[in-house]
């Protein structure tokens, strides 16, 4: 499998009145085309940061990203962050507007999505009518429409109370599956991380270094919500659980 | 079809409506007939308390000589029209303050300082600075309600959740995207709350306004009614101001209904 990603010796240096603070050093990494890695570390460790460097959205200090030129990255925000004046398609649609990119070719992917993935009554309504699982498809689809080669995961599900947590992954999850697209996620829920990804980076506290990568692999390998059950999953848990710095 | 339970519930809730309205009439006409009675004895003294009777002669009186709407009309169309300039100008002035962030910071305390300065206090330079004329009340007027726009729009721009900026931003959406899409539709509600107190702002500009330099409005009318020691003018006057700015305040809640669909 090809590689989309290098991250090579990222560093990131945060500066305030008061000092300066390494949030990120030495931070290399490669994914595979259809990987699925989530990063796991202990709160404030500067995981999101990797995030927003590898979006655009923040400068990095020091080191390399390779992306290729015609791989697009979609970012998933903490929350659905939809527009409430705007109903559900408006708001998927919304990427493709900024992007100057809205063809009728695009228009009706976005609304095959939305018909496929449970959404089609929703169409026109406003976000306010909306479960927040519901809410959070929506994300997902607005944040598909612009048809990223990989996703952006930052604790995708953190506003969500634990059922509709663990449905949503599931949603979510078979969805990123069936489009074939990579994604990285950031949680601080080890079991999520477990039961969704390829691939574990955990991270040290700050500044944040990785400290080990674990391959899960899992008997039987399923949805998020079967591999709970999987025989490997307490082992894995106990593992990276151990490797996490805790302070309390 | 509702429950017999809802029913009743729905029959509750309107029986409670109607008294509310029905003791809100009942005080005003309460009001209006201990008016009327203590002027007719003499008990208050009617020259200088007027009494209902007198109001409506009075009202009367304009409307045949045909002032009376040239008045309001005055009154109103400064109104308006500052309503609409100060609306504009403190938008595009709070918009350009989210745009430039330093520029913002710069005249912050200026600002601060023109918002609590009494704007009346200005009367006297105005008029000779603009003019003793419809002009000198619409930049009055304007004064009271550009700034308090300003401050508020301003605030609702900077309130809008910084993570639907970072969503805009992942899409790469340039500065005057976020303006257009984001920042000016989500602060479409604060814009139109703003309208409310705007209103009432101009028409306290503009009364100030007519009180210090015009030959016509409302605000005159009571001006020169107190002049003459007319006070059935001021106090007619007075009224008549009163049902103007309700009706005023009405239409700006119409609009607000009419144009806010979702919230």
């Amino acid at each position: 499998m090809n590689e989309l990603l290098k991250i090579k010796n990222l560093s990131k240096n945060y500066h305030t009145k008061q000092d300066e603070t390494l949030a990120v050093d030495n931070f290399s990494f490669d994914l595979k085309n259809g990987d699925f890695v989530a990063i796991v570390g202990p709160s404030g460790c500067g995981k999101s940061t990797i995030l927003n460097i590898l979006a655009g959205l923040d400068t990095k200090s020091k080191g390399d990203i390779i992306l290729n030129e015609k791989n697009k990255i979609g970012y998933m925000l903490q929350q659905d962050a939809l527009f409430n004046w705007k109903t559900v398609l408006e708001n998927c649609l919304l990427g493709l507007e900024i992007n100057k990119n809205l063809t009728k070719e695009n228009k009706d992917y976005v609304l095959d999505l939305l018909n496929t993935y449970g959404l089609k009554d929703f169409i026109n309504s406003y976000p306010n009518t909306l479960s927040g699982g519901m809410r959070q498809r929506v994300a997902l689809i607005r944040t598909l429409a612009t048809k990223p080669d990989l996703l952006l995961m930052d604790e995708p599900y953190s506003a969500l109370d634990y059922q509709t947590r663990l449905s949503v992954s599931d949603d979510v999850y078979q969805i990123i599956k069936k489009e074939k697209k990579s994604a990285i996620m950031v949680t601080h829920d080890i079991a999520e991380a477990i039961s969704m990804a390829d691939k574990i980076i955990i991270l040290s506290k700050r500044p944040s270094t990785i400290k080990k990568i674990i391959d899960i692999k899992l008997t039987d390998k399923s949805t998020p919500i079967k591999n709970r059950k999987a025989k490997e999953f307490g082992y894995y848990y106990d593992l990276i659980w151990k490797e996490i710095d805790h302070d309390v | 079809m509702y429950s017999l339970e809802h029913k009743k519930y729905l029959q509750k809730a309107k029986k409670k409506n109607f008294l509310i309205k029905l003791t809100q009439i009942f005080i005003l006409i309460i009001f209006l007939i201990i008016w009327q009675l203590l002027s007719d004895y003499k008990i208050i003294n009617p020259f200088v308390f007027s009494s209902p009777t007198k109001v409506f002669e009075t009202i009367i009186s304009l409307h045949n000589s045909g002032d009376l709407y040239n008045h309001i009309l005055i009154t109103v169309w400064e109104t308006f029209i500052s309503f609409i300039l100060g609306t504009l100008l403190g938008i595009i002035i709070a918009s350009i303050m989210w745009w430039n962030k330093f520029l913002a910071k710069v005249i912050d305390p200026y600002l601060t300082i023109l918002n609590s300065l009494p704007k009346v206090a200005l009367g006297p330079i105005l008029i000779i600075w603009v003019g003793a004329g419809m002009q000198s009340i619409i930049v009055m007027a304007l004064l009271i309600s550009t700034i308090i726009t300003i401050i508020n729009v301003y605030q609702g721009f900077t309130n809008i959740d910084p993570i639907k900026i970072k969503l805009m931003k992942t899409f790469k959406a340039t500065k005057s995207q976020i303006y257009f899409k984001l920042i000016l539709p989500g602060t479409l509600s604060n814009i139109i709350s703003c309208f409310k107190v705007n209103i009432s702002m101009s028409l306290i500009g503009v009364i100030m306004g007519e009180f210090l330099v015009s030959k016509e409005g409302i605000g005159y009318l009571i001006m020169y009614g107190s002049q003459v020691f007319n006070l059935d003018l001021v106090i007619t006057g007075t009224i008549i101001l009163c049902i103007v700015a309700v009706i005023m305040y009405g239409l700006v809640l119409y609009l607000e209904k009419k144009l806010i669909v979702n919230k």
